[in-house]
């Protein structure tokens, strides 16, 4: 077996020995950091990136919540003034109400001073062309020529009693 | 072309040992220690050069958001960093360039051995015998660095009555002192066994009269099995490596069981 050959060991590890101090130093020295530095830098990169999107978020948070307290604002605003316009809209018409309906009751009011005064003259009226009417009806069957007073008198006391 | 080979002929020039053999390119000796230039050499510097070549290109532009082979170092990196960071904790930050240079580098060994008519570096019990003393060595000194005489107390496990404890220390003792070995054990085995494998496959679809013919396929299919396979095997065994010298690790900064 070629490996238990002892007389090829000491130029086999005097040219490992010399292969090996090299590349570890070339990796310790130059290549390993140069890898471990674009690792670190990318890590730090992304972390940079994250705390920036972070900042950027809680910004826009805060101009969305004052977004939306200028909104209630105004919707409150406006819900004021709905109110206080419903409100003087309702007295208004609430005023016209009541003066239609007090024209309205002056109106009824007189029509039916009319309509009893009317009736009054009506009843007046129909007195004496009931008298008339008795009289000539007592003349025409019985030849009396009754008093107009008394005939009125009577016809009054019936026209009281129906 | 096969066909005019003896089989004892074949058998010996395609011995699925002959991949492992170490050939001088270039003789080089310093005050009689022989440091020869070899084909095992020759490779280690192509996977030095490889993965260097491979992560310069891949953090050449240090793009935010990374190509292909820029992702794929810096996965290979977290991946480790994770690694350390589980097994040993924080502590274990300082020790991570060697964890990677480690892994990274068992790694690369395995996957370029599997290319054909190369060379594996790690299926030679001494290389990664050397890593593993690396690891134990050093690890022992970051222990006894760290905590004193108190890292005698590794051995002792809590909680054990008296009676039992010299014996328990004797094993305790004998299973840290075998790290090293069957840290290296473990790769060197992992790798030659592999290659021998397929070295045996490869060579059936060669005597069953190649992968043109029948009897061929069915070797040739187990080949193409076992090379990815060994991929995996590969993989996995960088990453046993360094997982377990990040637990040894973690065992000499932590001391707790």
């Amino acid at each position: 077996m070629p490996q238990l050959d002892i007389t090829t060991f000491t130029a086999q590890i005097f040219w490992l020995v010399v292969t090996f101090v090299v590349l570890y130093l070339v990796l310790a020295r130059r290549l390993l950091p140069r890898i471990g530095e674009v690792i670190e830098s990318r890590a730090k990169r992304i972390a940079e990136d994250i705390e920036q999107a972070e900042k950027l978020k809680a910004e826009s948070e805060a101009a969305i919540k004052t977004y939306e307290a200028a909104l209630a604002g105004a919707r409150a605003n406006a819900q004021t003034v709905i109110g206080e316009a419903k409100a003087a809209a309702t007295a208004e018409s609430a005023k016209a109400l009541a003066a239609l309906e007090a024209r309205l009751d002056a109106d009824a009011s007189a029509a039916e001073a009319r309509i009893r005064a009317a009736r009054e003259r009506a009843k007046d009226e129909l007195a004496s062309v009931a008298g008339e009417a008795a009289s000539a009806i007592a003349k025409r069957l019985i030849g009396v020529d009754a008093r107009s007073d008394a005939v009125a008198a009577v016809v009054a006391a019936e026209l009281k009693r129906t | 072309m096969g066909l005019f080979i003896s089989s004892a002929q074949a058998a010996e020039n395609h011995s699925p040992l002959e991949q492992f053999e170490i050939r001088r390119l270039v003789p080089l000796d310093v005050g009689g220690v022989d440091v020869s230039f070899t084909n095992s050499s020759l490779w280690m510097i192509v996977v030095l050069a490889a993965i260097t070549f491979f992560l310069s290109v891949a953090v050449q532009r240090q793009a935010l958001v990374p190509g292909r082979l820029q992702l794929t170092a810096e996965m290979a990196y977290q991946f480790i960093a994770n690694m350390v960071r589980d097994n040993a904790g924080s502590a274990g930050r300082p020790y991570f360039p060697f964890i990677f240079t480690l892994f990274i580098f068992i790694l690369f060994a395995n996957i370029q051995g599997l290319i054909p008519y190369s060379f594996t570096v790690t299926s030679h019990i001494i290389v990664t015998f050397s890593m593993a003393l690396v690891v134990f060595v050093g690890v022992t000194i970051i222990g006894v660095v760290r905590h004193g005489a108190r890292f005698l107390t590794l051995f002792v496990p809590s909680g054990v009555p008296i009676a039992l404890a010299p014996l328990l220390v004797v094993i305790e003792l004998i299973s840290y002192l075998v790290r090293p070995i069957t840290l290296a054990v473990r790769l060197f085995a992992n790798m030659t066994a592999g290659h021998i494998l397929l070295k045996v496959f490869g060579g059936f679809v060669v005597s069953l009269g190649g992968f043109y013919v029948i009897p061929g396929i069915a070797p040739l299919a187990v080949t193409v099995a076992l090379y990815g396979l060994e991929l995996i095997v590969a993989f996995l065994q960088a990453y046993v490596f360094a997982v377990l010298s990040c637990l040894y690790l973690n065992d000499a900064l932590h001391l707790h069981h």
